[in-house]
């Protein structure tokens, strides 16, 4: 149903429908032609607008919500060129210009959030899609019986909030009794203070995030496998197919619709990081942020504990903007390549 | 032949099994160190097999559970009230953007889809919320922002758009009118995807701690996930806020800080970490996001 979401396509149905909810006039001999055809235009339009009038009320509460809720917060964006002040509101607040975001990018705050928020979600996708559909195959293999216990066993950690995620970690990483640097005593090494030394976070934060998405994303794919026709693999036994060449020739060809609908999901998620991730697994500690800190728990930081709101609002603006870019790219290349796979 | 067949069976389920059990440890540390004596703690560090046994740390917490219960109170108000109102609002929308004959579905469908491409981000919604509807301290703050996902619309809508038409044109047949037709007709026949909407929805506001972080500083109105937060963030949260120990009954001369942390968040946490892996099936059906094309 997504291919056919386009603007050019809504052209018959968004001709606006007066608010008064009156019939016009009719349309006198004396008017001209054009201005006829007009007017019973709009009365066929609120006719049509009468016997969907039922449907149009219970979408009423969801669109209202949305108004509200999405997209008067995008009318809201014109913070980021204003100098925002809490007693003058959005619209009394005085107009800077890109002031904000000249500030912004002149400290090396702008590339260094940029490009923690990008190489982690690469290093995400890259990590956990890989191990997922591995491991996907590999459950392929094996009898049900014990591969849903193994199912249950992995899926667990996504059932935990990142802030629980954040205790788990700690247990590990805790500077004076964390099991990690109690081993590293154990074996005559020096102790390490994970939580201000910025060098090992990279690999850190890829494996908490491995450690709470594998489960998920291996089912997805392998649900994936087991919606495949069981005759292909037949056909290919009887050839005398080895298990790697089915993998290879039959498996992942026919999955990749799913995982390529998921790269581009991601791919526009590229500018959105995952702030409770990047939140309480470092614990908010200061020494970490040439290392952890990405676009959200920047933005988060300077409106709720620095307090700088318009700052906050032009990176969240260069946030919501070059995303919307990177999903519209994502999806016209991939249209272009193989229109099947796009997202619309 | 079947022999390396068998053996290659036993090694993929070898690697299962330690895989499992690795990602199942880290859990099992917590627990641990939530049931280990706080001397042992400091002199043994965090290990999986308590030296040194001790319940010490749920006596502290559990002897003033005020603050626990009156969290989980919170907690399971906000999840109820916005699962019940998500998942009736979720249902009435995705209804109609799946009627092909409804006239204005195609708009509807892109109002809604254009939300999940681009948004305002967090400072208008933050200004919205705080200086406009003044929502500050309100339990409609953790509502409200996560009440209508336009992700879990494409689900139900893709779920919906399988019932037949006719079923529809032949109530309207029989004089059923929209309403009548949506509450009677098309609600109990949709109820396996109301299931897993409805608990993918309160799923997502049962573990939402970043609205509670943003809007709630009342202590009488913390939810369980901002309990856990201000723990985390510092014991010295409790130190700090004498009247929050005070609430909790606590000596802080004495209190087992590393054992009583874990177990803040075995309580927090444990209860719903038994619950919600009987319905697993229902999150990956819910998240096949395959079925956002349909």
């Amino acid at each position: 149903m997504l291919n056919k979401v386009s603007l050019a396509g809504d052209t018959e149905n968004s001709r606006i429908v007066p608010e008064t909810g009156q019939t016009g006039p009719l349309p006198s001999p004396d008017m001209p032609p054009k201005q006829r055809k007009q007017q019973s235009v709009i009365r066929k339009e609120l006719r049509h607008f009468r016997n969907n009038r039922e449907l149009f009320l219970l979408s009423l509460p969801g669109i209202l919500y949305k108004l509200i809720f999405a997209y008067i917060p995008m009318v809201g964006l014109i913070i980021a060129f204003k100098n925002y002040r809490y007693d003058l509101g959005i619209f009394g607040s005085k107009w800077v210009g890109l002031e904000n975001f000249r500030y912004l990018f002149s400290t090396d705050t702008a590339w260094r959030i940029t490009r923690n928020t990008v190489l982690y979600n690469a290093g995400y996708i890259l990590v956990t899609t890989v191990a997922a559909l591995l491991l996907a195959i590999l459950m392929n293999e094996i009898k049900q019986k014990w591969s849903k216990f193994y199912q249950t066993a992995l899926f667990l950690p996504h059932f935990l909030s990142w802030v629980l995620v954040g205790y788990v970690a700690y247990a590990f990483l805790n500077h004076a009794d964390g099991l990690i640097n109690r081993t590293l005593q154990a074996f005559g090494m020096d102790p390490v203070s994970w939580y201000q030394n910025a060098a090992p976070w990279p690999v850190i934060l890829i494996l908490v995030h491995l450690w709470k998405a594998v489960g998920f994303n291996t089912l997805i794919y392998f649900a994936g496998i087991l919606g495949i026709n069981g005759e292909y693999y037949e056909a290919a036994r009887i050839d005398g197919a080895t298990k790697w060449q089915m993998a290879r020739k039959i498996t992942l060809p026919l999955l990749s619709p799913l995982v390529i609908i998921l790269l581009i999901l991601s791919i526009g998620n590229m500018f959105r990081g995952d702030f409770g991730l990047h939140y309480f697994i470092p614990n908010n500690s200061g020494f970490l942020y040439g290392s952890t800190d990405i676009i959200d728990t920047y933005v988060y930081r300077a409106l709720r504990e620095i307090g700088n709101v318009s700052m906050s609002a032009a990176t969240g603006f260069y946030q919501s903007v070059v995303g919307f870019v990177l999903v519209l790219l994502a999806n016209g290349i991939v249209r272009k390549i193989n229109p099947d796979h796009s997202l619309w | 032949m079947t022999k390396t067949l068998e053996l290659s069976k036993i090694l993929i389920n070898l690697l299962f099994i330690i895989l499992s059990v690795l990602v199942v440890l880290p859990f099992l540390l917590v627990i641990a160190v939530s049931l280990t004596d706080e001397k042992a703690l400091s002199r043994d560090g965090y290990q999986f097999i308590p030296k040194s046994f001790s319940l010490e740390a749920y006596r502290y917490l559990l002897d003033a559970p005020e603050v626990m219960i009156k969290a989980y109170g919170v907690t399971i108000t906000v999840t109820v009230i916005g699962s019940l109102v998500g998942l009736l609002l979720t249902a009435m929308t995705a209804y109609v953007i799946s009627r092909p004959d409804y006239r204005y579905n195609r708009m509807t469908t892109f109002y809604v889809f254009f939300t999940m491409l681009f948004s305002g981000g967090l400072v208008p919604s933050y200004i919205l919320m705080t200086q406009y509807l003044h929502l500050k301290d309100s339990l409609l703050a953790l509502i409200l922002p996560v009440l209508l996902s336009p992700f879990n619309i494409m689900v139900m809508k893709g779920f919906m758009s399988k019932i037949p038409l006719e079923i529809i044109e032949s109530a309207k047949m029989d004089g059923a009118r929209e309403f009548r037709i949506f509450f009677r007709i098309i609600l109990p026949l949709s109820t396996p995807a109301l299931a897993t909407l409805g608990l993918l929805i309160s799923f997502s506001y049962w573990n939402d701690w970043f609205n509670a972080m943003l809007y709630i500083d009342d202590p009488g109105k913390v939810p369980l996930q901002l309990l856990l937060v201000r723990t985390l963030n510092s014991i010295e949260f409790l130190t700090t806020n004498t009247e929050f120990a005070t609430q909790l009954g606590i000596d802080l001369a004495s209190f087992p800080n590393n054992s009583a942390r874990m177990a803040i968040a075995v309580l927090a946490g444990g209860p719903m970490l038994i619950i919600f892996p009987f319905f697993q099936r229902f999150f990956v059906k819910g998240l096949t996001v395959g079925s956002l094309k349909g």
